[in-house]
């Protein structure tokens, strides 16, 4: 019976080594593709050409330089994608009338992809950082605003009724009962949110830019460097894990309440 | 008349809710005075309006008509106690019980002083760095009624405190519940569709009926203090419960 019960333990949560392993066999396949369909580097550069191309932008110092153009993109837009999201969630979900107008508005707005307004967005505020935090905040407004709604209406009625016997004001009955109560939706959002944000500042990038990883994707295209292009997707790939690392570790910690259940 | 007479004076109070066609009345003409200190238990079948008469009390509706007097004609500080003990999950027993006066920007060192002395009343020592998920259905409704008394408020409003319990579990609450009433008198009114509870609790029990409830009896409740569950074998424990039994079928 115990040791029934370990077993399934140990088959439900994968150790550590499937990572590894995994990378390895994905490399071991790359490679036999490289070598199998004699592909020119032109095409698809081989994992070792790649590792070197990495090495070069790393030591001419061109990696660093354009990942931190998008990483200020995408950590801004995702700050004022938050902050705006949440704050007219919060306004929406306070007055029914606001949301009855707005929201046909959000909707709307939603069915518009992103891809197709950034040329727009260039346009209007330049092809500096500004237009790319621009088209980050809007990839990560919508799904922040929706969670935010979600997370504020889920607050019991009853644990309203309680704050307002207690005389809370409306800043107390935030800070002690609706933030606390919608933290866990509202992270949910963030961590979507997080993940949308790269794609934004790629997004905006590839439409018309002179820094970052979207615009090393042009230069590696142009040139016909592909291991470039794949040193840049591989870079993005991982600031977007790094980011939703971050929200997760977020969650672990102020979410601890959860875990008991 | 005298201002300190009343804990409460409802002067003919009704409460209709709008529906889609029409109005829902559920509370009709309903005048009551309640003396400081007295332990009301309201009965009355499902929808007699009970917890509309509560949460009128506790300044969360307003009647249709009619008029609430409290002492000194304001709102009096309420402790509410609801059906599920709607603790708040993020904290642990600790906080939740010190919640109120944290609102209330009480300094640190009181919130210190009466949280451990109001966990020491409930009886929650071993666990008062549980989070509130951990807890068991009585447990958890200690903390409710610890928060509620937390700040000492005038009235004590309890709405079905133990309806969701098992039965053993139940009558122990109710026990509790009167050792701690008389430690800290308080005017208490408690909505319950147990009548072996409201005879064993009140000082007086007020019988509604089906929607809209009306009162359509008031007893007072003589059986002697301290009670105990030998109460419950008293012939006149037996004969009141008859008397409410026969109210609420009417």
């Amino acid at each position: 019976m115990k040791n029934k019960k370990i077993k399934t333990e140990s088959e439900r949560k994968p150790s550590i080594w499937v990572y590894p392993i995994a990378l390895l066999l994905f490399l071991f396949v790359w490679q036999g593709l490289v070598l199998l369909l004699k592909l020119p580097a032109f095409i698809l550069p081989s994992p070792q050409q790649v590792w070197m191309r990495l090495g070069v932008a790393i030591r001419d110092g061109s990696l660093a330089r354009h990942l931190l153009a998008t990483l200020t993109e995408v950590l801004s837009g995702l700050f004022f994608g938050i902050l705006t999201a949440s704050l007219l969630g919060y306004l929406l979900s306070k007055s029914k009338v606001l949301e009855n107008i707005l929201s046909p508005f959000l909707v709307a707005s939603q069915a518009v992809p992103v891809a197709a307004i950034a040329p727009l967005l260039i346009i209007w505020f330049g092809s500096g950082v500004m237009s790319k935090i621009l088209i980050c905040s809007l990839t990560v407004f919508f799904p922040v605003l929706v969670n935010t709604l979600v997370g504020l209406h889920a607050v019991p009625d009853s644990m309203r009724d309680l704050m307002r016997t207690l005389h809370a004001t409306r800043w107390q009955t935030l800070r002690y009962l609706e933030l606390p109560a919608a933290l866990p939706i509202l992270l949910g959002g963030m961590r979507v949110g997080a993940t949308l944000s790269v794609i934004g500042a790629v997004v905006g990038e590839l439409a018309g830019a002179d820094k970052g990883l979207g615009f090393l994707i042009n230069v590696g295209r142009g040139q016909y460097d592909t291991a470039l292009v794949f040193v840049a997707v591989l870079t993005l790939v991982l600031l977007a894990i790094c980011l939703y690392g971050i929200v997760l570790l977020l969650e672990k910690r102020l979410l601890r309440w959860q875990e008991v259940k | 008349m005298n201002e300190q007479s009343f804990a409460f004076h409802l002067n003919a109070v009704s409460k209709n809710f709008p529906e889609k066609e029409g109005e829902l009345e559920a509370l009709e003409n309903v005048s009551l005075e309640v003396p400081p200190e007295q332990f009301l238990c309201v009965l009355g079948p499902s929808g007699s309006g009970k917890s509309t008469l509560l949460r009128l009390l506790a300044g969360l509706l307003k009647p249709s008509s009619g008029e609430i007097l409290f002492p000194g004609n304001e709102q009096p500080s309420v402790g509410l106690v609801f059906q599920q003990a709607n603790l708040m999950p993020w904290r642990d027993v600790w906080a939740n019980i010190s919640l109120p006066l944290e609102l209330r920007a009480v300094e640190p060192q009181e919130i210190e002083r009466r949280v451990t002395e109001m966990i020491e009343l409930v009886g929650l020592q071993e666990f008062q760095h549980a989070w509130s998920a951990t807890l068991s259905g009585g447990m958890a409704q200690r903390v409710a009624i610890a928060r509620a008394l937390i700040q000492d408020p005038d009235l004590l409003l309890l709405d079905e405190p133990f309806g969701a319990l098992d039965a053993i579990t139940r009558e122990r609450m109710g026990t509790e519940l009167l050792h701690i009433w008389e430690k800290r008198r308080k005017t208490v009114v408690l909505v319950t569709h147990s009548i072996s509870e409201a005879l064993l609790l009140s000082d007086r029990v007020v019988v509604l009926t089906r929607r809209p409830g009306t009162v359509c009896l008031d007893l007072l409740n003589d059986l002697p203090r301290p009670r105990s569950d030998e109460t419950r074998y008293d012939p006149h424990f037996v004969q009141l419960s008859r008397t409410l039994r026969a109210s609420i079928e009417q």
